[in-house]
């Protein structure tokens, strides 16, 4: 999910630009060098993963994962994301560098938000963590819907109805994405616990 | 699948310095983003197309692109003219189409070919390990390099990966559709994937590890500014300066 270039104002631009930075900075912070090939191979992974097209009905949407991301890397899912989001940029021309510090909030800030709520639950009883990880996927394309709405309508109130259009077509992709990343955890949890975040330590 | 069809080229645009091209490529995408009259939008979409001429990139591939991109400005047409209130331009049947509407659906559209065709042209035309290192050497922190180009070197390596899972769920006759068992079968995609990129994250910091990795990537490539890339860089500033004049002027109460 993403803003293409020339659509937003100076301000909206500068502000997502700032927010983006200080995300990055304390995402830098957390990442020592020993977990930076993690990190990185980790946002190789994201960045084929959301080239994945899953079919709703009709139609299809590709997979976001941010919610994902965001249990897996934490905080460091800041830098993760913008470097998935400069390769898009690079590789493809999606977004592109005028509008990535707005695109790396929206995608980023409710990665780690979802992060925070959800990943103490995550080891608790398999239905609890499984209805942890449903509102991880869902809560993190909502929140993503909701920034770029609110990107759309800083820039311009008569972007209301656009913004409003927006986060209405993306209600199928938050359920596909709440079961997508539930069943991930359910996966996860059987093969390699030790992934998801705040597994005991023995 | 992923492929950096500009990268490779021998014109004047691929031998210049990578670090002017990122520097000027961001002065002007951010002039052209921030601007709204339509005669510095049309001047900076020329002299986008005029960049794409010099840098002999192929044809067809910045058309997919250019066709990418319109479709999604297009969508911005269906919504804009209508939703966004100001004086009536004309009505179609009931609806009524409001002229601030078509203005910034236009003014979206010029702006964004132009960002889209100066990027490829400036930015699209170097190799992603050539971005990196400019990247580091125009100051950009080093943990932030560094996640790029691990990215960048791994991209390739996961999408294969991916390709094999989807292959392998292919032979065993799976068709995607809305179903419980497709979504299923895209999550343990997607698990796997990640499962197998820790995996490999691991191997491959222990390798990093035995070389005597120590939070530092050298790159042999020396970057020399040559006279061309002076002169580019004298014109494409006179350029951008140009542009932001134009459409600033008016707020300089000597004009």
């Amino acid at each position: 999910m993403h803003i293409s270039e020339g659509v937003l104002s100076g301000s909206v631009l500068i502000s997502g630009g700032a927010l983006a930075a200080i995300g990055t900075a304390i995402g830098l912070k957390k990442l020592n060098y020993d977990r930076i090939a993690k990190a990185g191979i980790l946002s190789a992974a994201f960045f084929v993963a959301s080239l994945i097209h899953v079919p709703i009905g009709p139609a299809n949407a590709h997979l976001i994962l941010n919610g994902l991301v965001g249990l897996l890397l934490g905080w460091a899912a800041f830098p993760a994301i913008l470097v998935a989001l400069v390769l898009q940029a690079v590789l493809f021309q999606f977004g592109g560098i005028t509008a990535l510090g707005v695109n790396t909030i929206i995608m980023a800030l409710p990665a780690v938000l979802c992060y925070l709520i959800c990943s103490p639950f995550l080891h608790k009883k398999s239905t609890l963590a499984l209805a942890a990880a449903f509102v991880c996927g869902f809560l993190s394309v909502l929140l993503s819907a909701l920034v770029l709405g609110l990107a759309l309508v800083f820039t311009e109130e008569n972007f209301f109805e656009v913004a409003a259009i927006v986060i209405g077509a993306h209600i199928p992709v938050m359920i596909i994405e709440g079961l997508i990343t539930a069943m991930c955890v359910a996966f996860l949890k059987k093969v390699q616990p030790t992934m998801l975040p705040g597994f005991p330590e023995k | 699948m992923i492929n950096e069809p500009f990268a490779t080229g021998n014109s004047i645009i691929h031998r210049l310095d990578p670090r002017i091209r990122v520097g000027l490529t961001c002065g002007y995408v951010f002039v052209v983003a921030l601007s709204y009259q339509f005669s510095v939008l049309v001047v900076a979409l020329v002299i986008s197309l005029a960049l794409i001429v010099i840098s002999q990139v192929k044809t067809t591939e910045v058309l997919k692109r250019i066709i990418w991109v319109n479709a999604l400005i297009f969508l911005l047409w269906l919504l804009l003219p209508f939703t966004f209130y100001g004086d009536v331009l004309t009505h179609i049947g009931s609806f009524a189409i409001y002229r601030p509407g078509v203005v910034l659906a236009a003014q979206i559209t010029l702006k964004s070919n132009a960002i889209l065709l100066a990027s490829i042209a400036l930015m699209a035309t170097m190799s992603f390990a050539t971005l990196g290192h400019a990247l580091y050497r125009l100051h950009i922190p080093e943990k932030i390099v560094h996640l790029l180009l691990m990215t960048y070197r791994y991209v390739f390596v996961i999408e294969q990966e991916y390709l094999r899972l989807v292959r392998a769920a292919k032979i065993r006759g799976f068709r995607p559709g809305t179903n419980a068992n497709t979504y299923r079968t895209y999550s343990y995609v997607v698990g796997m994937l990640f499962v197998r990129a820790a995996a490999r994250a691991e191997r491959v910091h222990q390798a990093m590890l035995c070389r005597g990795f120590k939070g530092k990537f050298y790159s042999l490539q020396e970057f020399q500014i040559s006279s061309v890339s002076w002169i580019f860089a004298i014109l494409m500033t006179a350029i951008i300066v140009g542009l932001a004049f134009m459409e600033w002027s008016r707020f300089i109460p000597l004009f």
